[in-house]
């Protein structure tokens, strides 16, 4: 989510003249979503009396975000191609729930109990079952031609029901240790040390970024934005990343974690207790990583130029001689397989696995992508955006958990932020026009 | 009929396509020379566009065969066309809107790195050099063609047909959404391209435009061949009575479907 704003919208004439932003070359769009963030934070902040942004809330917050904000960048692949998937959180849930049945019921048998493959098993067989299910639901919706609508409608049933065939609607539990480290918790925080190293290698990455960017441009004698304007960029990139680092970094783990940590390190328990942070949690971590690789697809490889050429235009995405069936049972794959990613956070963070796990998953994932800028007409979204977008909800959610607002109410105020977003983002694409 | 001895460039044979029981093209056999502008003219609904459509690989016929060079070309999907050298503008251009001019003159056929990624750099500084030769003035190669004017979509589109070293060129009415002077623009690229040795099929209704530029013309109604002919044999009249009424004239070689 860090990586150096995409432009796309370039200034008219950066020689000249120009605001201050389009000198940047930074999204607008991407800022009004920072900004109706930062809104959100701020007032839930003010209302909860200071309870919103401490370091404990925005932790949980964020491995709160990371199950819907992997799945919505799949979501927004295939939105872009002109489809819609509604069958992601039934999919979450069978994917869970053979999860769960596999690590607590086959592996152990073969292994032994909390073995330490059982956990890389059970995330290979989650993305391989959820590929292979997204696969299938691609090929049908791509080589036989039916509506992605209706065979993913059909596909939220099917293995909704297939969830609970698993174990016949029994809950599952507990999880495998070291798998439990994907849902985040105590097992799942990486410590301060860890998240210190990744933020300096990431801060490290944008500067190589931009400045190779910025090189390239030079080589081919393309205008190149000013230098401090690529410095802003840079230091906001990397105050953002350190600035993570530096929250996650300071909320500690609880009294009693810690002691017991203290004591199996061998370290005496001193007077006044000992700070030990949590630092940034696995599921953030493997979200932010699935960011970055999907946004790599989306803008760097063919498939991904592919992807949004036939949302822009299916026809002619077809007579430049794109295999656009095969491009989009791909693209319904990617999603199967980011929900079997999904499946593993979620189980894990649950430490059970339940076949109701991920009901009503595919409508956060689809509001999700709308509200980060994804249009359902087709060929416009960001991956960025879409996880973003998920920020936004989740955000939303867990300040009124905060403030005690009831279940309905919440469902009520999420649903007219959908709409209200979507109708803004109508606002700003005819302005710009 | 035939103007030189060069052996053509591309030669369709009895060609034929039916949509649900209707004959869009029936039996039609038209051939294109190097260096030669052939214009297709007819009616809306004459079955132009289609028999051009099965040319370029959007359609595959029913019935009948294609030759490139004199050797029989299987032409299979755009890709197969592509590979033979034949490269269309299409009438709606079949521009992705939401991507740029890059992108577009590359879609299907992007210059990667060697490792594996799109070359974008590349892409848009042979982009810049394309589009210099075509439209000199064009300056939005960051935007997405949506936002382009209709004569500059033109200009990406001419780029992507010409850019891979088109040997034949297949133009689906080229100036039906352009001003004057960027019609006398595409007019000079069509004589330009001629010289260089590309055999151009033109697609119109508009039988002037035709008349300025073609070599020959092939006039078809009701899917079939009315008649082809050298410019210099017959008059404008007497093409309009091709299109029209489908009358062959005496300087004409009647096919299938003249009356």
């Amino acid at each position: 989510m860090t990586t150096p704003a995409t432009t796309t919208v370039p200034p008219r004439s950066p020689a000249t003249e120009g605001s201050l932003l389009s000198k940047l070359e930074i999204d607008v769009r991407m800022l009004g979503m920072l900004g109706a963030l930062a809104v959100i934070w701020i007032g839930f902040d003010i209302l909860s009396g200071g309870l919103f942004l401490t370091p404990r809330n925005l932790w949980n917050l964020s491995v709160q975000t990371a199950s819907i904000a992997v799945m919505s960048t799949g979501m927004v692949l295939i939105i872009v191609t002109r489809n819609i998937d509604l069958s992601v959180g039934a999919i979450l849930g069978l994917v869970g729930m053979i999860v769960g049945v596999v690590q607590v019921q086959w592996l152990p048998g073969w292994l032994g109990f909390e073995h330490w493959l059982t956990a890389p098993l059970a995330v290979l067989l989650a993305v391989i079952i959820g590929g292979a299910i997204g696969l299938f639901q691609g090929w049908l919706i791509a080589y036989l031609g039916i509506p992605s609508f209706i065979v993913t409608l059909g596909g939220l049933l099917v293995w909704r029901g297939a969830a609970w065939w698993v174990t016949a609607g029994q809950t599952i539990a507990p999880m495998d240790t070291r798998f439990k480290a994907l849902g985040g918790g105590v097992e799942g925080a990486l410590g301060a040390t860890a998240t210190w190293i990744i933020a300096c290698i990431a801060s490290g990455l944008i500067v190589v970024a931009l400045g190779f960017a910025r090189r390239q441009r030079i080589r081919f004698g393309f205008p190149v934005r000013p230098v401090w304007a690529d410095g802003v960029i840079a230091v906001l990139a990397c105050g953002a990343v350190l600035g993570a680092a530096a929250i996650v970094n300071s909320y500690p783990l609880p009294v009693g974690i810690a002691r017991s940590w203290a004591e199996a390190n061998g370290i005496a328990w001193p007077e006044g207790g000992l700070f030990i942070p949590h630092g940034v949690a696995l599921p953030v971590l493997i979200a932010v990583v699935v960011g970055l690789v999907m946004t790599f697809l989306a803008k760097r490889l063919r498939f991904g130029r592919y992807v949004f050429a036939i949302g822009g235009n299916p026809e002619a995405a077809e007579l430049s001689g794109i295999n656009t069936r095969w491009t989009l049972m791909k693209v319904f794959g990617l999603m199967g397989l980011l929900c079997g990613i999904s499946a593993c956070i979620s189980t894990a963070r649950l430490n059970a696995a339940t076949n109701a796990a991920g009901t009503l998953d595919e409508l956060y994932v689809i509001a999700s992508a709308v509200i980060g800028g994804t249009s359902l007409a087709g060929g416009i979204g960001t991956i960025a955006g879409a996880m973003l977008g998920a920020l936004v909800m989740q955000s939303l959610q867990s300040g009124m958990v905060l403030l005690g607002v009831d279940t309905p109410l919440q469902n009520i105020v999420v649903g007219a932020v959908l709409v209200l977003a979507v109708w803004v983002d109508g606002l700003y694409r005819r302005r710009i026009k | 009929m035939a103007t030189n001895d060069t052996a053509p460039l591309v030669e369709m044979r009895n060609i034929s396509i039916a949509f649900g029981g209707i004959k869009a093209v029936d039996g039609v056999s038209v051939d294109l020379r190097p260096g030669e502008v052939v214009g297709l003219l007819g009616h809306n609904g004459a079955g132009k566009s289609t028999l051009i459509k099965i040319l370029s690989g959007a359609y595959r016929p029913d019935a009948g065969e294609i030759y490139v060079n004199g050797a029989h070309a299987d032409i299979a999907s755009p890709r197969d066309a592509k590979r033979y050298g034949i490269e269309t503008i299409y009438q709606t251009l079949a521009l992705a809107d939401n991507i740029d001019a890059a992108g577009n003159i590359f879609l299907g056929r992007e210059v990667l790195t060697s490792y594996g990624t799109l070359d974008d750099a590349t892409m848009e500084s042979e982009t810049r050099k394309v589009m210099a030769r075509l439209n000199p003035h064009f300056r939005r190669f960051k935007e997405p063609v949506k936002a382009l004017s209709g004569g500059q979509r033109q200009s990406v589109a001419i780029a992507r047909a010409i850019y891979f070293n088109a040997r034949v060129l297949i133009m689906d009415e080229p100036t039906a959404a352009l001003g004057p002077a960027e019609t006398q623009q595409v007019a000079d690229l069509v004589l330009q391209l001629k010289k260089e040795g590309i055999g151009i099929f033109l697609i119109s209704h508009d039988i002037h435009d035709v008349f300025g530029l073609a070599d020959r013309v092939s006039v078809m109604k009701n899917g079939k061949l009315v008649g082809s002919a050298n410019v210099t044999d017959v008059t404008q009249d007497e093409v309009l009575g091709m299109i029209i009424l489908g009358k062959c004239p005496p300087g004409a070689t009647p096919g299938p479907g003249a009356s």
